[in-house]
This record gives C-alpha cells, structure tokens and sequence, in this order.
C-alpha cells in the first residue's frame, strides 16, 4: 500500500478517508485534525497553560505529545486510582513522559479524596466500577485545574469514545446526557473549568499509531475493571458496523454533532449550586462526589 | 512466523506466508482493532508476512471510565 501523499510505503490505512499515509505524513494528518479541532472549537490559545488529564495510555499520552509539538503550554494531571499494579505501572508511565520533557505533572491520589482506593469503592458501593472511577475522575480534574489555576482540562477522549458514549446515550435515549456531549464544555460556573477534547475527530486505531510512531511508551494492557465495562461492548458494536462501513463511526457522531444535538439543548438553564460540604459546583444541595465520598466512608467505617 | 498477542499476553506459532489482512482473520480479529508491528513497523493489511518474522498484534481499544484520559 502505497502513502496518498508521497507514494512511499505506507504505515496506516484509513479506510474512513479511503486513503493511507507513510508515518512522516500520518502524523502531519494527526496534528492537523487536532489543530481543526481546536480552531472549530475555540478550545484554547497559546496564551492559556492546559491542564492534560494523563491516564498512561495511548490517547492522553499521545495528545500531550501533539500539543507539545504544536507548541501549548501544558502541564499534566495524572490521576492515581490505587487500581493495583495497574496504576503503579500506568503512574511511572506518566513520569517517565513529564520528566523526559521537563514538564509539570500533578499528581492526585483518588484514595485521599473519596476516602478508599477505586477497588475498594467498588466493593463499599456495589456501583459498576467505571461509573464511580469517572465521577471521581471529573470531579478531580475540576477541582485540580481551579486549585493549580489551570483555565483548561484537556482530555484524551477519541472518536471512538466519543461514538460509544453517544451510542450509549442514544441506546436509553438519556435526553439530559446528549446536549452535554460536545468536544468542548464552556465554563458555565466560576468555579467550572472549560473541558475539551482535542482529538474527537481522531480514532482509537490513529491515537495508537500516532503513539507508537512518535516512540510514547504508553500502558498497552487494559485496566483491569473494564473487562465486560458497558462501553467496550457498545465499542465493539461499532466496530463490526465501521468493519462493513468504514466512516460509520464518524458519520454517527458527527451528524449529531452537526444536526442533532442542537434539537437536545435545554431551553431553561440549569442552575447550578456551591455543594454545601465540599464547595465544587453541583445541581443539587451536596455533590455526587460528596455523596459517594460519604457512603464509602460509612460502609468502610 | 511467531505472533505475540496482547490482553492476555500470549504467543502463537503460524506456518506459511499470508497477507496481515488474511492472518487477522484467521486469528477472529478485525484489522481496524489492533496495531501489527513487525521489526518496530507498523503493517498495513496488505502487506506479506510469514518466515522468521515476529509481528506484534497490539490492541487500540481502551474502555471503562479511562476511556480518553
């Protein structure tokens, strides 16, 4: 197979775009689909220091490295889940790719926080693992960027994720989960921070390739609660559906995007609240952090 | 030619030479889902392996609430 661009050999077929790339060229086209992402968006400047939320893997490596390259002030947060092995091993991954850079990474240990480690919270709240990890992980990211001053979080979320949350959504058709699917939150709170997603418009396959040919040592193996995880069997839907009909994927979110997603916006604003224990913004009187946090405690105590 | 299988890690022995795309299929995988990499390259599907060669079939999929960080 042979690049579009230069006719050398190929590194990467990208059937979506009937087209494959040298590695040279690939990550040309991976830096421009994030540079179009950021400029549709109005994600950030060059001005603004961004937060990157770093898990070790693939995606949030790979886009720390492009925003590097393009040239962002960046700093990393690096979540500390207590997930065994697993998150020694993704958290030294973080390190190593901070300390080779000279660059920033904070550190925040979810077991401070909530009070226990994510297997333990697992266990105390009898909650599916991902849906405690990742409200912990939001509220985290929240309150880290306010703290250190940080304007911005940037996350790793690709256009895979991005297709399988949305398929999710759709699947019990969660009308309050669709107007807040958007590769950029805007700050709707002093105390929110705007949230973005640089490469929503990049698949899983290209945030591995991007990683392996800029030589990023990433975490390959899974996170060890994700097996039989909702969202990896709405993955793998789509996957036999992009198999039959490359471009699917891309066409499903971003036609929402595009199309859809405007029908879904709230006409009254929601009013958001100071929690009344732990001052982060919330719908409510208390937090779900603070209530997570407090059932744990109670159950573990 | 040997390939090495990621989560779980594991190796299988393959005779004969094929296409990535034809040995994919072989081993039940679609080739949107994984990275092959043979002598620190990456292959496309239409690309012949078999011999001596060791290729690496690297997953691309993360899941669960990490998805993205």
């Amino acid at each position: 197979m042979k690049c579009r661009k230069c006719g050398g050999t190929a590194s990467l077929e990208l059937r979506r775009h009937n087209a494959a790339f040298c590695s040279p060229h690939f990550i040309e086209f991976f830096r421009k689909q994030v540079a179009e992402a950021v400029h549709r968006h109005h994600m950030f400047t060059t001005d603004e220091t961004i937060m990157v939320a770093v898990s070790g893997g693939k995606d949030s490596l790979a886009l720390w490295d492009v925003l590097i390259e393009d040239g962002y002030r960046t700093a990393g947060l690096y979540l500390d889940l207590g997930i065994f092995d697993y998150s020694k091993e993704s958290r030294a991954k973080c390190e190593a790719f901070a300390a080779a850079r000279g660059l920033t990474l904070h550190v925040e240990r979810v077991a401070e926080a909530v009070g226990a480690p994510i297997p333990v919270v697992q266990q105390a709240t009898r909650r599916p693992t991902c849906s405690a990890c990742g409200l912990s992980k939001r509220y985290l990211m929240n309150r880290a960027a306010l703290e250190h001053g940080y304007p911005v979080v940037a996350t790793g979320h690709n256009l895979d994720d991005e297709a399988a949350t949305l398929f999710g959504s759709v699947m019990h058709w969660q009308t309050d989960a669709l107007p807040r699917q958007s590769p950029a939150l805007a700050s709707t709170h002093p105390k929110l921070v705007r949230r973005v997603k640089p490469l929503y418009r990049l698949s899983e396959l290209e945030t591995a390739a991007y990683a392996f040919l800029r030589g990023i040592d990433y975490i390959v193996e899974e996170c060890p609660f994700a097996k039989g995880a909702t969202s990896i069997a709405h993955k793998q839907v789509l996957d036999r559906l992009e198999e039959a009909s490359p471009g699917s994927k891309h066409n499903f979110l971003f036609g929402f995007l595009d199309r859809a997603r405007p029908a879904f916006e709230r006409v009254e604003n929601v009013e958001l609240h100071e929690c009344t224990s732990c001052g982060q913004v919330t719908t409510g009187a208390v937090c779900a952090f603070c209530k997570l946090a407090d059932l744990v405690k109670r159950r573990t105590s | 030619m040997k390939v090495i299988l990621r989560n779980p890690r594991r190796e299988v022995d393959v005779d004969g030479k094929r296409r990535v795309k034809d040995l994919l299929s072989e081993l039940g995988i679609l080739p949107s889902t994984v990275l092959v990499i043979r002598d620190n390259e990456l292959l496309t599907s239409d690309a012949v392996v078999g011999g001596d060669d060791v290729l690496e079939v690297r997953p691309v999929m993360s899941g669960g609430s990490g998805a993205g960080a």
